[in-house]
Formats: C-alpha cells, sequence, structure tokens
C-alpha cells in the first residue's frame, strides 16, 4: 500500500473522480495552471484541460453560485475556496440557496456539488487564514460538512462527497497537507458520510475530536495513558451528519465526555456534540461533559507566541483528560 | 418556439414570427393578467394571506421568453415572472396552487411563499427571496451547457433594484469573460419596492453597466411586447453561436403595490400611477394586434372564453387541493433514495 501526505491524496483523488466521471469539474481561484495555492489542484489542468479545471476571478459567491447552477445543469462541480476564511461572500450562495434548494423546490432540484477549503490555524496565518469555519455551516439542514483527518479517509470521503447529490463542505486543514501521511490504497474504495471512527480505544474517557484535532487527541491519549489513563478517541470525519451511534456508545461504555475543537469555545460544533452527549447519555455520565477549545478572541494572532497561546494542542489535551478522569 | 412557419401580417413579418405566434403570444400576456388579478381577488377574499404580483411585467415577460426554447433553454426567474413560467410551460393551475401553497404545488409542494414559482419540467428553476442569487445560478447553468455542449441558452431576470446586488457584478464578469450563452434580463419598472430608481442606479439605465463587461446591453421598451423579442431574438443567436451574454433592459411599469401587504400610495403620486397605466403592454398589444388585423372579435371572444375558464379552473382546482401532509414536513432536506 501507497504512502501519501494528506494533500497528494486529495489531488490524486480528484483526478480520479474527474477521469472516473466527465461531469466533474473543478473551479477557484488559481486552480489551473498553478495548481491552487497549496497545490491540491496540482496537474489537473494539464490533465483535463481548461474546461473543467476553471481559473476563476476572485468572486467566492460566483465560485458558489455558479457550481450550483452547474449542478442543476448536470455537472458535479467541485468548487475549491483558497481559505475558508474567505468563503463568507459565498454564505448566502451556500446557505439561502445550495442549502435550500432540495427542500424548497420538492425534491424538484438537487445540488450534487463539493466545496473544499483548507481550514485551521497553527500555520502562522493569522486571523484571515487560519479560521475554523464549520460551526456556521453544520446549523444548516441540507448542507453536509465532513472534515477528515488521515489521508485515507481523505480520499475515501473525498469520493462520497463528490459522488453524494448533495451539497457537501469538504474541510482540509493546511496544517496537515504536507505533515500528515498515511497509507493509502490503490482501490477505488469510498469512506461513507455520516460515520465516525473510534482510532483510539479505551475504557475511562471518551475525547471527540476532528481534524487536526483529532491527531493531537491521540497524541494526547498516548500521553495520559503514561499515567495510567484509558482514553478513548472518537474522529468524527462527518459533523453533518454527525454519528450520534458511535459517539453515545463510546460515552455510555466511558462515562465521561470531553469534546475538543480548535473553534473558539462558545456556539462551536463541540457545544452541540456536548449538548447531544447531555441530553442522550445523561445517565451514563460519571462526570461533567467538557470541552477544550479555542479562546474567545475573533481571530488566530499572528505572532508566534500569541498563535501558540491560541492553539488547542496535545497538553492541553491531556490535561483536560487528566482532570476529567480525576473527576 | 414559433407555432407556425411563414408570416401572414407586416406585423408578424417585421420580427419573423407568424400570425399564430402573436395570438399565441397575446393569450399569454393576458392570461398572466388574469391570473395575477385573480390572485388579488383571492387575497381581498381572504383565500389566499399573500400576493406578488408581475402585473405590468407581462408584455415584457412574454416578449422576450418567446425567444427561447421551451423544454430545452433554462430560465432562472424571480418573484414577478408569472407570465415567464407560463410562456415557459407552466399552467395557471400550477401558478394558482402555488398561491394556496397545496400538497400539489409544483413548485414547491406548499413549502415556499407565493411568487416562487419552479418547475424542473419546464427548466425552470427554483426562486428563492434573497434578491439577484438566481443569476449566479443561470450563469453556472450556461457554463455547463458550454462545456456539456449542449445548445442551451440560460436566462435569468430580475428587477432594477436586484441588479445592484454584487452577485450580479460577479457573474455578469464571469459570463462575458467565458462568453456564456447567457442572457441577463432586467425589468425595470422603477421601484425597489418604495425607493425610485433614481435612488438606486447611479445611471439612467442599468443595461448601460453592460459595457462595463464588453457585452451588449439594450434598452427595450417593456409594454412593446415584439421589440422585446426581437431584442430577446438578437440576444439568443449572439448566445447560441458563442458569442457571449448579453443585458436586456426592458422599461416596464409596476401596475400594482410591490405585494399584498404593501400601499404604494404612501410613496407614488397619482400622476406616476396614471403615467404607469398608459405603459401597459396588455392594452397596447392588443391594438396593434387589432391594427394589424391579427386579432379578430371572433378570436378575441375564443381567447377571453379559454382565460376566463382556464383561470375558473384553476381556481377551483387549487381550492379543492389538500394542505401538505405535516408529516412529510422533513422529506427531501437530503436526497432520499425511494
Amino acid at each position: 500500500m501507497a504512502i501519501r501526505t494528506f494533500i497528494d491524496s486529495i489531488r490524486e483523488t480528484l483526478a480520479d473522480e474527474m477521469r472516473r466521471d466527465e461531469t466533474v469539474i473543478v473551479l477557484g481561484e488559481d486552480v489551473g495552471k498553478k495548481g491552487g495555492v497549496f497545490l491540491a489542484t496540482d496537474g489537473l489542468w494539464a490533465e483535463f484541460g481548461e474546461d473543467r479545471v476553471i481559473d476563476t476571478p476572485l468572486t467566492e459567491s460566483m465560485i458558489v453560485g455558479a457550481s450550483i447552477g452547474a449542478a442543476v445543469n448536470g455537472l458535479r462541480p467541485v468548487a475549491e475556496i483558497q481559505f475558508a476564511d474567505f468563503i463568507f461572500p459565498a454564505f448566502n450562495q451556500i446557505v439561502s440557496e445550495a442549502a435550500r434548494m432540495r427542500y424548497r423546490s420538492n425534491n424538484g432540484y438537487g445540488v450534487p456539488m463539493t466545496i473544499r477549503a483548507p481550514y485551521g490555524g497553527g500555520v502562522h496565518g493569522a486571523l484571515y487564514h487560519s479560521q475554523s469555519v464549520e460551526a456556521f455551516f453544520t446549523h444548516v439542514p441540507g448542507l453536509k460538512v465532513v472534515v477528515p483527518s488521515t489521508p485515507y479517509d481523505a480520499r475515501g470521503l473525498l469520493r462520497s462527497s463528490i459522488r453524494d447529490e448533495d451539497p457537501v463542505l469538504f474541510f482540509e486543514h493546511k496544517k496537515m497537507y504536507r505533515s500528515v501521511r498515511g497509507e493509502v490504497p490503490d482501490t477505488d474504495y469510498t469512506v461513507p458520510l455520516g460515520k465516525a471512527t473510534i482510532t483510539h480505544p479505551g475504557s475511562q474517557v471518551t475525547v471527540v475530536a476532528y481534524g487536526l484535532m483529532a491527531h493531537y487527541a491521540l497524541e494526547a491519549a498516548d500521553r495520559v495513558a503514561e499515567d495510567g489513563i484509558s482514553a478513548e478517541v472518537v474522529d468524527l470525519r462527518t459533523l453533518r451528519p454527525l454519528d450520534t451511534e458511535t459517539l453515545l456508545d463510546s460515552v455510555r461504555k466511558t462515562g465521561k465526555c470531553l469534546v475538543v475543537y480548535e473553534d473558539n469555545k462558545f456556539g462551536g460544533y463541540g457545544a452541540e456534540v456536548a449538548a447531544i452527549v447531555a441530553e442522550e447519555a445523561f445517565d451514563y455520565l460519571d462526570g461533567p461533559v467538557t470541552r477544550i477549545a479555542g479562546p474567545e478572541v475573533p481571530g488566530v494572532p499572528y505572532n508566534h507566541v500569541l498563535e501558540e497561546w491560541f492553539m488547542v494542542d496535545a497538553e492541553k489535551i491531556a490535561d483536560g483528560i487528566r482532570t476529567l478522569a480525576a473527576y | 418556439m414559433a407555432v407556425a412557419k411563414g408570416s401572414d401580417s407586416h406585423l408578424g413579418a417585421s420580427v419573423g414570427l407568424s400570425d399564430a405566434d402573436l395570438v399565441e403570444m397575446y393569450r399569454y400576456v393576458a392570461l398572466a393578467r388574469a391570473v395575477d388579478e385573480r390572485m388579488w381577488i383571492l387575497n381581498r377574499a381572504g383565500r389566499i394571506p399573500f400576493v406578488i404580483s408581475g402585473q405590468g411585467h407581462e408584455g415584457a415577460q412574454v416578449g422576450i421568453a418567446w425567444a427561447f426554447e421551451r423544454g430545452h433553454d433554462w430560465i432562472a426567474p424571480f418573484y414577478r415572472s408569472i407570465a415567464t413560467c407560463l410562456t415557459f410551460g407552466m399552467s395557471a393551475r400550477d401558478i394558482l396552487t402555488a398561491q394556496y401553497a397545496t400538497a400539489n404545488d409544483p413548485s414547491s409542494g406548499g413549502r415556499q411563499m407565493p411568487g416562487h414559482y419552479g418547475s424542473h419540467e419546464h427548466n425552470l428553476v427554483s426562486v428563492s427571496s434573497p434578491v439577484a442569487t438566481q443569476l449566479l445560478h443561470a450563469v453556472g447553468i450556461a457554463l455547463a451547457a458550454k462545456i456539456r455542449k449542449t445548445g442551451q441558452v440560460a436566462m435569468t431576470s430580475m428587477g432594477e433594484g436586484s441588479s445592484n446586488q454584487g452577485d450580479v457584478h460577479e457573474g455578469l464578469n464571469f459570463a462575458a469573460i467565458h462568453r456564456l450563452p447567457f442572457v441577463f434580463v432586467v425589468e425595470n419598472n422603477g421601484y425597489a419596492i418604495s425607493v425610485p430608481a433614481a435612488m438606486e442606479v447611479s445611471v439612467e439605465n442599468v443595461a448601460d453597466r453592460a459595457s462595463g463587461y464588453g457585452i451588449p446591453g439594450v434598452v427595450v421598451d417593456g409594454a412593446d411586447v415584439l421589440a422585446c423579442y426581437a431584442a430577446a431574438r438578437d440576444a439568443v443567436a449572439r448566445a447560441r453561436a458563442g458569442d457571449g451574454p448579453s443585458m436586456i433592459e426592458a422599461k416596464v411599469t409596476r401596475l400594482t403595490a410591490h405585494s399584498s401587504d404593501d400601499q404604494q400610495t404612501k410613496y407614488r403620486s397619482a400622476e406616476d400611477l396614471d403615467e404607469g397605466k398608459h405603459h401597459d403592454a396588455l392594452p397596447r398589444f392588443r391594438g396593434e394586434l387589432r391594427d394589424a388585423g391579427v386579432l379578430t372579435d371572433e378570436i378575441e371572444a375564443r381567447l377571453a372564453a379559454e382565460i376566463s375558464a382556464a383561470v375558473d379552473d384553476a381556481t377551483d382546482y387549487a381550492e379543492a387541493q389538500p394542505d401538505p401532509d405535516s408529516a412529510t414536513a422533513t422529506r427531501y432536506v437530503y436526497h432520499e433514495t425511494d
């Protein structure tokens, strides 16, 4: 089995899907000759041509809005928003249009469209190249939201997203692009949307995470194991629809739940996870559902001291596990 | 979408249409007006809660839609597009069931407010309430048509107020860069709810902005049905030939308040409202067709009877349709494998 970086896996999957299905197109800023600012689309323009790999103007609303129209008329667009931080001009098209098209037309129209966007901090990206924006979209029925953490899942989930009949937001943590490697089979496998996975079995504390935080949670689980604490890590992989079964099964087993996310804590995605656990598994809980998340500032500051202060890391998670285990 | 080849009158010959086409176009203008008037009666009678109207826009809508190929080309309409939707294949029943929000309302199954029409069967994109978003959908449809080489042309329409939205700029720029088969129609009725055009648009004509995108922009009298048709025919020909998008601004009038919840005498003068009535395509088109000998007493009587029957039928039909079952309200959030 081949070892791939996270971004190689994404790029190869895009190429695979474009070879498999001629209705798949890629559009976004700098996705053509340059191959994207992170090179996620490198080589696609040369192989598939400018009709199917389209360099757009700096118009995020158009990128998404035209993708909706293209999807309505028989294509499967994969739109790239260069940084998740810049997705907000497209918010109206995503939330008012793509998410509601099927519902409002009573199944007359669907929007099979994938929006890829690099998110997350820890890369000296400051306020506007570091944001975690998932909570804005996980709130919206009609959207699916995917945050893979491994090259294997990135490939399987991206395939599922492109082949899905509904709009999918596919968030890729940019710090993982070249730092995360893993085995990726050459087969045409998929990873289904809406299925979490347990990446580290344990018995005392459930740690729920996704994206880069799923890696830090694993690291934290290893650290607390040295203290004799058995933590179970649930990598959600898809945030909407949420795999509540895997989540709740784990919490019912361990009796304790720590939710980890990089976004600022208040109203973040982890708040929903915590609420579901409190509602559905209250009788099994031996401690408060707690969260380790970003601080309440409106963005990741640039200076490395400030950025390190902002970022959730393995030690912060390990501390959270220790505190909860001792409760 | 010519009904018949050949041209029997000077009027039709002037734009390459047969007399049968002209009569059919007139029928749609008159049908749209009759359906619209019925909606207001039903609203005032307490039968339906809300009306948003297309009165004053019908001539431009029928003239322009006539240049597109029904069932092949695409239209992303807006909330005043009753005549557009009728011309493109929706029926009076389809429009009336939307007013009653019945379970079988083809636009949305009763989920959307009236005026938010749409039909996959007829290539009419579902309308939403945020304005001008649909322009990008039409541009994307045109992009897909170009990539898939379907020969389709996509059109969108909106008011001059909506034309100020950023999506319009983003979409026109992209469509012009890629010479997409796209036609942008502005139905300028002079008001964005209460705000007059002079307070919304910095230039005299929205179409003046076309030059900023390097595309043709024409202004037509929206009460002149055949001028609207001719402008759209030229734009469609350009689009079909791969020469890119065009903009058409039809100067229309708004004969009613913005909606049934609006009182337009608060912000429009009596003179302004009176002037609007003199800019109505329905009597003008009728006069033109009668003068040309296309519309005879006999044909008019037949059309009037047909339209009256269609509107009564649609009303009775819609009145009798059941509301949606609340058990269905969770359906079609996502794709379902039935």
